[in-house]
């Protein structure tokens, strides 16, 4: 064996007997808990990491975790898929967008697929790449702003570079979302049923720990923000455990090394010199107050949405399809009537089928917890 | 010859003629193909195995190898795995008009060392040219005809219970150095592919005699297509995600692009099925060889879970690992 792979299997070993202790501890404290426990994991990320490991397996039956909003892709209204197409009726405008996007279905049932071939969609790794596409391009570029906080500081600094390096064909649609006001619209809905939170870690990376403290306090929610490896996330849930059998409300930080109580400044710095809080329309929650980000009035000359005339957004449900009831958790992926059934990754009628982070994708590529 | 292909070298003209005498029949003269006739002739005694497969990589050339390299090896391989010895190939190229002739060349070289390599020889051949736009570059077909090993039988069907899975090297760097490439991402210098040659494992293993059950090449869908397709035919498949042999760098680009490196295509990768009792030699044979240096046991046939593959992950956590499904999509956040 090389040097290398004996170096790795020695921590994926130790990674498990770091991981022993974490979970008795969790089995405890559900046998004290003595009820059926309910932790949303906000992130999409979670959501992958947590099938990925197999964690369901080793966790007490009481103990549920439920997939939250915390895909972008998936909480973006269909009818900003239908606006994205009709861009590309403008001759000669190019379109800008991460991969999972070209997949979703709009409200019309069409998506950005069967427009791949026609050399004016461009699948992006990173937003730095914008304004050398630009650059590169004769006619209109637009971007197809989506994301949570974690992606919207990338994309605002290549915006203002472009600004700054005088691009001009260089445009902005944006559908982006916070993470905050939605947990806040979650807890108001009368069918959630949470009780507590798995914070996310990139997220909060950069937003730090302040904007969750309207979770603290009598009648408030627990919440652990909470890394994807799968100690982390043991991590995380030992957390809100520890709290919920303490009766306490309050906002841990179960992912210290990477995220700090003031999160990144800098990175929200550069968020809010281009974007400002605005409501925003979320695909399965509908409108909710300041979660999104839109352009500040002295960028507005960036607004795709403005430069190219498209109507507000709106939401639509293909017949059938339960994404918006699953986005809430109250609805489990396996039990949507259309789940392996009409939808699958490779035909999927719902986002959360579409994207990797989605849970319904989740789900159906690693299938629940082997007995 | 210099310049790129044009459609007039595939119309069967005087430059047709031009491109294969000049360009191609030198990387393949010998003195079993001494001139350019329709079909190339070979003598066989005993039963024989015949495979073809279609390579369409893009882009043609990858850190680690080319299509050439792919075209000679994945053919050699599919003959190797079924126990068989290669012995000859066809070459077929679809090229598309545009394509540097300059790169022609390099892929040619690549075919012509790569077979000599696996000890097989090119003995005829065919050149199709499209137009712009309406292909790859370059896609090559190859048919390869091998020797079969007498008294040896691979099959699924001869798993049983308690037989050991071995895969043969680290998994996921082809699929990721070709990503890479293609998208230009900045890990693509240092991610090699392991397109490799894997008759000599397969050679060596063929003396485990019946203890050696079945062999797979784990290309598209990588080593979970594999266990999937293994334990469609009957038995279920329990594989423990700590024992799979992933470089560090794999394991991190794998992570940052949101794919499995279990599910990315490899083709240098051998897995192969073999009774308990034989695990330790088959282990040092594979060892014995620069290839299979980093050779692991994976996993274990059992008779409950038919047709289903459990995978204990590093955590301890079981899930079933399922056929792979759906484009290599990067996620987005």
């Amino acid at each position: 064996m090389s040097p290398e792979a004996a170096r790795a299997n020695a921590a994926r070993a130790d990674a498990r007997r770091q991981a022993a202790p974490l979970l008795e501890e969790i089995r405890k404290l559900c046998d004290a808990l003595g009820r059926e426990v309910r932790l949303m994991e906000v992130c999409g990320t979670h959501t992958v990491s947590i099938r990925r490991a197999g964690l369901r397996s080793l966790l007490p039956a009481n103990l549920h975790l439920i997939s939250g909003p915390g895909c972008p892709v998936c909480v973006t209204p269909a009818g900003y898929i239908d606006a994205a197409l009709s861009l590309l009726d403008q001759p000669g405008l190019h379109l800008a967008t991460f991969g999972d996007m070209v997949k979703v279905p709009g409200a019309s049932g069409r998506s950005l697929v069967g427009r791949l071939g026609s050399g004016r969609l461009r699948i992006l790794y990173s937003p730095a790449e914008l304004p050398e596409l630009a650059r590169r391009t004769e006619g209109p570029v637009v971007f197809l702003g989506v994301g949570f906080e974690t992606t919207t500081p990338t994309v605002a600094a290549a915006f203002l570079q472009a600004a700054r390096s005088g691009i001009r064909n260089l445009f902005l649609y944006p559908a982006f979302k916070t993470v905050p006001p939605a947990l806040r619209a979650l807890l108001a809905s009368p069918a959630c049923a949470v009780d507590a939170f798995l914070l996310p870690g990139h997220v909060s990376a950069i937003l730090g720990l302040e904007p969750y403290r309207f979770l603290e306090g009598p009648g408030g929610t627990p919440g652990a923000v909470t890394g994807f490896e799968p100690l982390d996330l043991l991590a995380g849930i030992l957390s809100v455990l520890r709290q919920l059998a303490a009766g306490r409300r309050q906002v841990d930080n179960a992912y210290p090394r990477v995220v700090r109580p003031d999160g990144n400044p800098k990175a929200r710095q550069v968020m809010e010199e281009l974007l400002e809080p605005a409501d925003a329309l979320w695909r399965g929650l509908g409108e909710i107050p300041a979660s999104g980000m839109v352009l500040r009035q002295e960028y507005r000359f960036l607004d795709a949405e403005e430069r190219f005339g498209l109507p507000p957004l709106w939401n639509a449900e293909p017949p059938g399809c339960g994404c918006a009831r699953v986005l809430q958790g109250i609805l489990e992926p396996e039990r949507c009537p259309l789940f392996g059934r009409g939808c699958t990754p490779e035909a999927p009628v719902g986002p959360c089928m579409v994207s990797t982070e989605g849970s319904c994708a989740a789900a159906y590529r690693y299938g629940g917890a082997a007995p | 010859m210099s310049g790129r292909i044009t459609l007039e070298h595939g119309s069967g003209g005087a430059l047709a003629r031009e491109l294969t005498e000049q360009v191609i029949y030198p990387y393949f003269q010998s003195q079993d193909y001494p001139e350019l006739v329709d079909a190339g002739s070979f003598s066989l005694a005993g039963p024989a195995l015949l495979t073809t497969d279609s390579y369409v990589v893009d882009p043609p050339f990858f850190p680690g190898g080319d299509i050439g390299r792919l075209a000679v090896f994945g053919t050699c391989n599919d003959l190797a795995v079924c126990g068989a010895v290669p012995l000859v190939l066809t070459l077929a190229l679809v090229l598309e008009e545009g394509f540097p002739i300059a790169d022609l060349h390099r892929v040619l070289h690549s075919v012509r060392s790569a077979a000599d390599e696996a000890g097989v020889r090119v003995i005829t051949g065919d050149t199709k040219v499209v137009p712009a736009g309406k292909g790859g570059g370059i896609y090559i077909n190859t048919a390869g005809v091998g020797r079969a090993t007498p008294g040896l039988e691979l099959s699924p069907a001869r798993i049983r219970a308690g037989d050991r899975v071995l895969v043969s090297a680290p998994v996921g760097s082809h699929g990721l150095a070709v990503l890479a490439a293609r998208e230009s991402l900045a890990i693509g210098t240092t991610l090699l592919s392991d397109c490799a040659n894997l008759h000599p494992l397969c050679a060596g293993l063929a003396e485990l005699g019946p203890a050696l059950r079945c062999m797979r090449d784990a290309t598209r869908g990588g080593v979970a297509a594999v266990l999937n397709e293994l334990a469609s035919t009957g038995m279920g498949m329990e594989v423990l995600e700590d024992a799979f042999p992933i470089r560090p760098l794999v394991a991190a680009a794998a992570n940052l692009l949101g794919l499995n490196p279990l599910e990315i295509a490899n083709e240098g990768v051998l897995v192969a099925v073999v009774a308990a009792g034989a695990e330790a030699q088959a282990l040092r044979i594979l060892r014995g060889h620069p290839l299979g240096r980093e050779a692991r046991g994976v996993g274990t046939a059992v008779a409950d879970r038919r047709g289903k593959v459990v995978l204990e992950t590093t955590i301890g956590g079981r899930r079933y690992l399922d056929m792979p499904r759906g484009l290599l999509l990067p996620r987005i956040c």
